[in-house]
């Protein structure tokens, strides 16, 4: 079942088009930026993207920081809010369940479907941008990539980093596709359950900056998402990317068994 | 059906099933049996209870009490066994808009537990895809098919597996009279073939040119479950219609059991014998045979025995028959 749906989602023009979308944006940051020659100053704008004019090899990393807080995780909620109510809505979800198609087993593929998305979507940006940031911005300087912290790294402490990095980023997107497919249980609308994600997501920004809700901060799904900023210093700051992942996990075992408990006792009628 | 009763050529059988939405019994305790063999026509009015019922059969819709069993096992608990052997089309097809209607049944057929081999699988689709009268051949994405042959593709998709049972509500909606023809004869074709069906239907025209067993619903009653023959056999009444009623009427006298503007129905053997008779006392007799009820007075008078009014069932069922009347003349 999960190949049939890693085959849906391939065959679907839509997939295509949103990946497509999530790569302009970071190519319209590329061409910008080699054009106008105008970064945003240090420690200012979206991480590593003062640092891409003299060094491309960051742009991936770049990329991801313009892509991570809003494209991304509405792709996700989208695609994840699609997944049972599209279903209902095309009318083969009861084809699929008297076929017959386990509801585990139907809502777990449909999981891993949008976490599949997800990794596709984060090595093909990263891939784009990396080719980008090579060909339209700076060579990066002979001695190695200058940390965060300032020390230099290794062609292979940079590509190690880079790695964690994209899996992080992966990781961060795992709650939204739980909540957004518990949604998809709820409702027969897929918009309905994107935006009902989406507005999760505002929500937990809005606190974010909002001091009276500091003690709810550890707990928001958006808390920690850019801490892979955190991998490039030197040492590597562990703590913030810990507890992101920890928040991620949270949401998804929440998220899923509450999806699982709605799907699996639900009257399919209609 | 009695309770318990053993009856091993059972396909479907129910015991006071019963489905409620809050205060609503949209199902209400129905004791369905159908046997192997069987084309059963579940007969009735939109929104009695038809689509929930079915539902509840294929384990979309959870029963709020009592008992499903499909094939000899219960259902929902032995889903992953029974639903492979049937073929189901409930309230309208349903596909994927960007798919063709072949890819379309490779997915689904992919999706089950029972997945054929894909060589199989090609052929297998192939040969449902004409059986329904789609082109195999057909690319197009299914966004483009016209409601007929989505309805067509839907009955492709239930076929596939070459199921034991096949559950169809509304089969023929969309369809234009031709349509309507084909599916009915390829159903019936496969139900000489040995596959049992299960038709929901709000058409009583329908029902009663397939049909062998009758279940008719009501408000969420099963107010009548028997074999279409039964229902449909002589009533040992002739009907003569004359020019002179009165006087027919007084000199056959009590064998006559309803007078109706020209037209009386009488308690005869012999419809010949009595033509004989009422000519040789010179009334004029335009018209004489057997009389037979058809199955909208059966399905009037089920519901009139279980309550007052039964208005509501004359009006949804009847008038939906008189707007089939002029496809039926299409269709010799």
């Amino acid at each position: 079942m999960i190949g049939v749906e890693l085959v849906k989602m391939v065959r679907r023009p839509r997939t295509w088009v949103i990946i497509g979308m999530l790569v302009a944006l970071p190519t319209l940051v590329a061409v910008l930026l080699a054009v106008t020659d105008l970064g945003p100053r240090p420690g200012t704008g979206p991480p590593f993207l003062s640092a891409v004019l003299s060094d491309g090899t960051l742009f991936p990393l770049a990329a991801l920081g313009v892509v991570l807080p809003l494209f991304l995780p509405i792709a996700v909620s989208v695609l994840g809010g699609d997944a049972i109510a599209g279903e209902t809505q095309s009318g083969t979800l009861r084809y699929l369940l008297a076929r017959p198609v386990g509801r585990t087993h139907l809502l777990l593929a449909k999981l891993v479907t949008v976490v599949a998305f997800v990794v596709i979507a984060v090595l093909v940006v990263a891939a784009v941008s990396y080719v980008e940031g090579r060909l339209l911005l700076g060579q990066s300087p002979a001695t190695g990539t200058v940390s965060l912290s300032g020390s230099t790294l290794t062609q292979e402490q940079l590509a190690g980093r880079t790695t964690l990095a994209l899996g992080y980023v992966i990781v961060s997107m795992l709650g939204v596709a739980a909540v957004a497919l518990f949604f998809s249980t709820l409702t027969t609308s897929s918009i309905g359950a994107a935006l009902g994600t989406i507005g999760l997501l505002i929500t937990s920004t809005v606190l974010l900056g909002l001091d009276a809700a500091e003690a709810l901060h550890p707990f928001l799904p958006t808390r920690y998402w850019l801490s892979f900023v955190d991998l490039f210093r030197d040492p590597i700051l562990w703590r913030d990317v810990v507890r992101g992942l920890g928040v991620q996990l949270g949401y998804l075992l929440v998220f899923s068994l509450a999806a699982w408990a709605s799907f699996t006792t639900k009257d399919i009628d209609d | 059906m009695k309770p318990g009763a053993v009856n091993p050529g059972s396909v479907i059988r129910t015991r006071a099933l019963t489905k409620r939405y809050g205060g609503l019994r949209a199902v209400d305790d129905i004791d369905l049996d159908v046997r192997e063999g069987d084309v059963y026509g579940f007969l009735g009015a939109n929104g009695s209870g038809k689509t929930t019922t079915v539902r509840m059969l294929l384990g979309l819709v959870l029963p709020t009490s009592g008992a499903v069993e499909v094939l000899g096992q219960p259902m929902p608990a032995a889903r992953r066994t029974v639903l492979p052997q049937v073929g189901a089309l409930v309230e309208g097809p349903g596909s994927y808009a960007h798919l063709s209607g072949r890819a379309n049944l490779a997915l689904l057929d992919a999706s089950g537990p029972d997945r054929s081999p894909r060589s199989i699988r090609r052929t297998r689709i192939g040969e449902v895809l004409e059986q329904v009268g789609l082109d195999p051949a057909d690319r197009r994405p299914t966004r483009a098919y016209s409601l007929g042959m989505r309805q067509r593709l839907g009955l492709a998709a239930a076929l596939m597996r070459r199921p034991r049972l096949l559950v169809l509500d509304e089969p023929t909606n969309g369809l234009d009279p031709q349509g309507i023809q084909e599916i009915r004869l390829l159903l019936l074709r496969l139900n000489s073939l040995g596959t049992t069906i299960f038709l929901s239907s709000h058409l009583l025209a329908e029902i009663e040119q397939m049909c062998t067993r009758v279940g008719v619903l009501d408000r969420g009653r099963l107010v009548l479950q028997e074999q279409l023959d039964v229902l449909l056999r002589p009533t040992g009444l002739v009907a003569v219609r004359t020019a002179d009623p009165s006087r027919c009427a007084v000199l056959l006298g009590d064998a006559v059991e309803v007078v109706e503007g020209d037209r009386l129905l009488v308690r005869a053997d012999d419809p010949a014998a009595l033509n004989a008779y009422l000519v040789g006392q010179g009334v004029r007799v335009a018209e004489v045979g057997p009389y037979r009820r058809d199955l909208e007075q059966v399905v009037l008078e089920a519901g009139s025995g279980e309550r007052s009014d039964h208005q509501p069932l004359l009006r949804a069922v009847s008038r939906e028959r008189s707007d089939h009347r002029p496809l039926r003349r299409a269709v010799p």
